[in-house]
């Protein structure tokens, strides 16, 4: 057991795959980064945030393809691979690149299986980052994971610390569908996402969420930079006499429906703290799913808390009152306990 | 194409506020002050200055993620665009964008861009304006060697000959798109060449060199004025900087650091043709150096003493309140 900051915990997940099995390559923009630069110098970067740092040296030039800016083209090609042998993992250096590679995702890998009356498979996966909070403005900063949720064939992951990252990604390239692994940029060096994790490599099931922490009076449901947010009011809340269960579902498609109806069964308040969108959000599904199956227990309308319907600010203080802050998790919590949500700040 | 002393004095103007604006961005970001990406100009300066020379308000330009030089050539106010840097309420994008997003439609400038490549097709779009409007104006996308391989800028070029459009796109080949060479990705090693196959007028030219750039843009747009449609430019420049502020270059060798610097700077090479064909002093230039360092000086002090958006304003120029 080591503690691991989740950045060499998805290096680590990336180098174990590709040695357990060769038709693992990685493809993408700068994923090993320096060829043909006027210093010979080669895997200078490992992608622009840094993350793939070390796989050239490894595994060479045939396994960690650097493209070119072409995500539509690359994409395509990992697409294809995928479906005639080889297991790709591509690299889209930000989720708001979707629409530069959409058709790929969402015609092609998402419903090859389906199409071909299951006679094929897709085994792809698309690493990306997702995020706010780095003032990178309002093209480099969407969590735009509820749009890919909303495509059938393809499977979502939203890691929120290095364990889970490390799991669930060696999970998503033994996989025979296409995954779409959505990374918080933030997480990468956050220090409660640096967890213990095994020596040994391990899986982590889709569809199984993970009880961050366990409580009676509200459900909290919260993905990737969220949950953190969300365990940290808990704590605090916690002093206060109120008890809060964080449920992290880890995927979102497939999504662990159970334990969220379970939680809100003997809870019987609902939270939900969503990155995603304001509207037809990751959120707002949690949302219409206990309205739909647990209606009868709820004992307060369900809150959920996002981002405003606005592109992602660039100046700090505006991008700041854009994220979900713990002070409106909190007011969210205590008005479903029927408590005035200005006790939240004191 | 003959430049009076003025205008050639102007141009050394704008390239020398260019530079200093990102000089000064490059040692104030050790600060911490400055949020965000930064993607520097420094220099590339000839080729936005000598381009939006042939220019007017009514012209636009599109441009990418290191658009501040593109920007401030095409008349964008320096202190707006300083002020929006910090992220102050009265930036030229009231703190929404930033350096990645800087837009003043007013003067022709349909923002910088975070996503590489989507200039070319905003600049045909705006060519199609001017076209089927008839305001007898043109548009100029400005994107570096990497977003050449973007399939969007392809269809771009193709629809701009299809349709005769005024528009041009300029090709800042500056040998790297983030860490990685041309040579490593530009399959033919040859972008303007490749550009010709669509059918229009691609040149290969030096973009270190201003009345080089000065001349086929001139053309170029006179082209495009006439109603002869678009062309393709390759200018082959140098970046001083790393991608992005903070990135340490080992895919570079000091060898050639040095040389962009001492052999290869735009600005430098300007100042000595225009001493060495007497069309202008040391004094003088002198003189506009000191200018634009004070004008820098003050924009910077401006921005750093505003203030940031009220919070209250987040949802500003949205349709709705939710
Ligand atoms: C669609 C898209 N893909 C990738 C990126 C990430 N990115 C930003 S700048 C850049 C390199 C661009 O290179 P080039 O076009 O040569 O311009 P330069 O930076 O050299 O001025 C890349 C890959 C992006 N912003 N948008
Ligand atoms: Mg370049």
């Amino acid at each position: 057991m080591a503690e691991m900051a989740m950045r060499a915990a998805i290096n680590l997940a990336l180098r174990e795959e590709m040695r357990r099995d060769e038709r693992v390559i990685m493809i993408g923009t700068d994923i090993a980064g320096g060829a043909q630069g006027s210093s010979g110098a080669e895997d200078v970067a490992g992608g622009v945030l840094g993350i793939t740092k070390g796989l050239l040296s490894e595994f060479g030039a045939g396994r960690v393809i650097d493209t070119p800016i072409s995500e539509m083209g690359y994409m395509g090609v990992a697409v294809g691979a995928a479906a005639t042998g080889l297991r790709p993992v591509a690299e889209l250096m930000f989720i708001d690149f979707i629409g530069c590679c959409g058709d790929m995702l969402l015609n092609q890998a998402a419903k090859i299986r389906y199409m071909f009356g299951g006679k094929s498979t897709c085994p792809l996966v698309v690493r990306t980052t997702i995020g706010a909070g780095a003032n990178a403005a309002a093209q480099h900063s969407q969590s735009l994971y509820h749009w890919v949720t909303a495509v059938p064939g393809l499977k979502v992951v939203v890691p929120s610390n290095a364990y889970d990252a490390r799991g669930l990604l060696a999970t998503a390239i033994r996989d025979d569908d296409p995954v779409i692994f959505c990374e918080h940029k933030a997480l990468y060096d956050f220090p409660a996402a640096a967890v213990e994790i095994p020596d040994a490599s391990y899986t982590i099931p889709f569809g199984e969420a993970n009880f961050v922490t366990e409580g009676t009076d509200v459900t909290v449901v919260a993905l990737g930079l969220m949950t953190h947010i969300a365990a940290g009011v808990a704590a605090a809340l916690s002093g206060k006499g109120i008890s809060v269960e964080v449920i992290d579902p880890r995927t979102t498609s497939p999504l662990d429906e159970e334990s969220i109806l379970e939680s809100v069964a003997s809870t019987g308040r609902l939270v939900i703290v969503d990155e995603s969108a304001a509207r037809c959000g990751f959120g707002q599904d949690v949302a219409a799913l206990v309205a739909e199956r647990a209606f009868h227990a709820l004992k307060a309308p369900i809150k959920v808390v996002t981002p405003p319907h606005c592109p992602t600010p660039f100046s700090p203080p505006l991008e700041q009152a854009w994220i979900p802050s713990g002070e409106r998790v909190a007011g969210a919590i205590l008005e479903t306990m029927g408590l005035d949500p200005a006790l939240a700040a004191a | 194409m003959a430049l009076s002393k003025s205008q050639l004095l102007e141009a050394y103007r704008r390239m020398r506020t260019i530079r200093e604006f990102e000089e000064n961005i490059h040692r104030e970001n050790t600060t911490g002050e400055i949020p965000g990406f930064l993607h520097l100009y420094c220099g590339q300066e000839a080729n936005a200055v000598a381009v939006c020379m042939h220019l007017e308000d009514t012209d636009y330009i599109a441009s990418n993620h290191r658009g501040h030089g593109h920007c401030l050539a095409k008349g964008a106010d320096v202190e707006g665009m300083m002020l929006e840097l910090y992220g102050k309420a009265d930036g030229l994008c009231k703190g929404r964008g930033g350096s990645m997003h800087i837009a003043d439609v007013s003067r022709g400038i349909l923002g910088a861009n975070g996503i590489v490549g989507a200039g070319a097709p905003l600049a045909a779009g705006a060519a199609l304006t001017a076209k089927t409007l008839g305001t007898g104006g043109v548009a100029v996308s400005f994107q570096g060697d990497g977003a050449s391989n973007e399939g969007y800028v392809f269809e771009a070029i193709n629809m701009a000959v299809m349709w005769q459009l005024p528009v041009i796109f300029y090709f800042e080949n500056n040998g790297y798109g983030e860490f990685t060479g041309h040579d490593h990705v530009v399959g033919s090693k040859d972008i303007a060449g490749r550009a010709a196959g669509f059918g229009l007028p691609a040149v290969k030219i030096d973009g270190t060199d201003f009345f080089e750039i000065h001349e086929a843009s001139g053309e170029a747009v006179q082209r495009a004025r006439a109603g002869k449609g678009p062309t393709v430019i390759e200018a082959v420049a140098v970046r001083f900087y790393g991608h992005y502020e903070g990135d340490p270059q080992a895919y570079r060798s000091k060898e050639e650091l040095a040389d962009v610097r001492q052999n290869r700077d735009c600005l430098k090479i300007l100042r000595q043709k225009l001493i060495a064909g007497k069309k202008a002093s040391a004094r003088e230039l002198d003189a506009i150096d000191r200018e634009a360092v004070d004008l820098i000086n003050a924009c910077r002090e401006t921005a750093k003493s505003a203030a940031y958006p009220e919070a209250s304003t987040l949802t500003d120029n949205t349709y709705v309140s939710y």
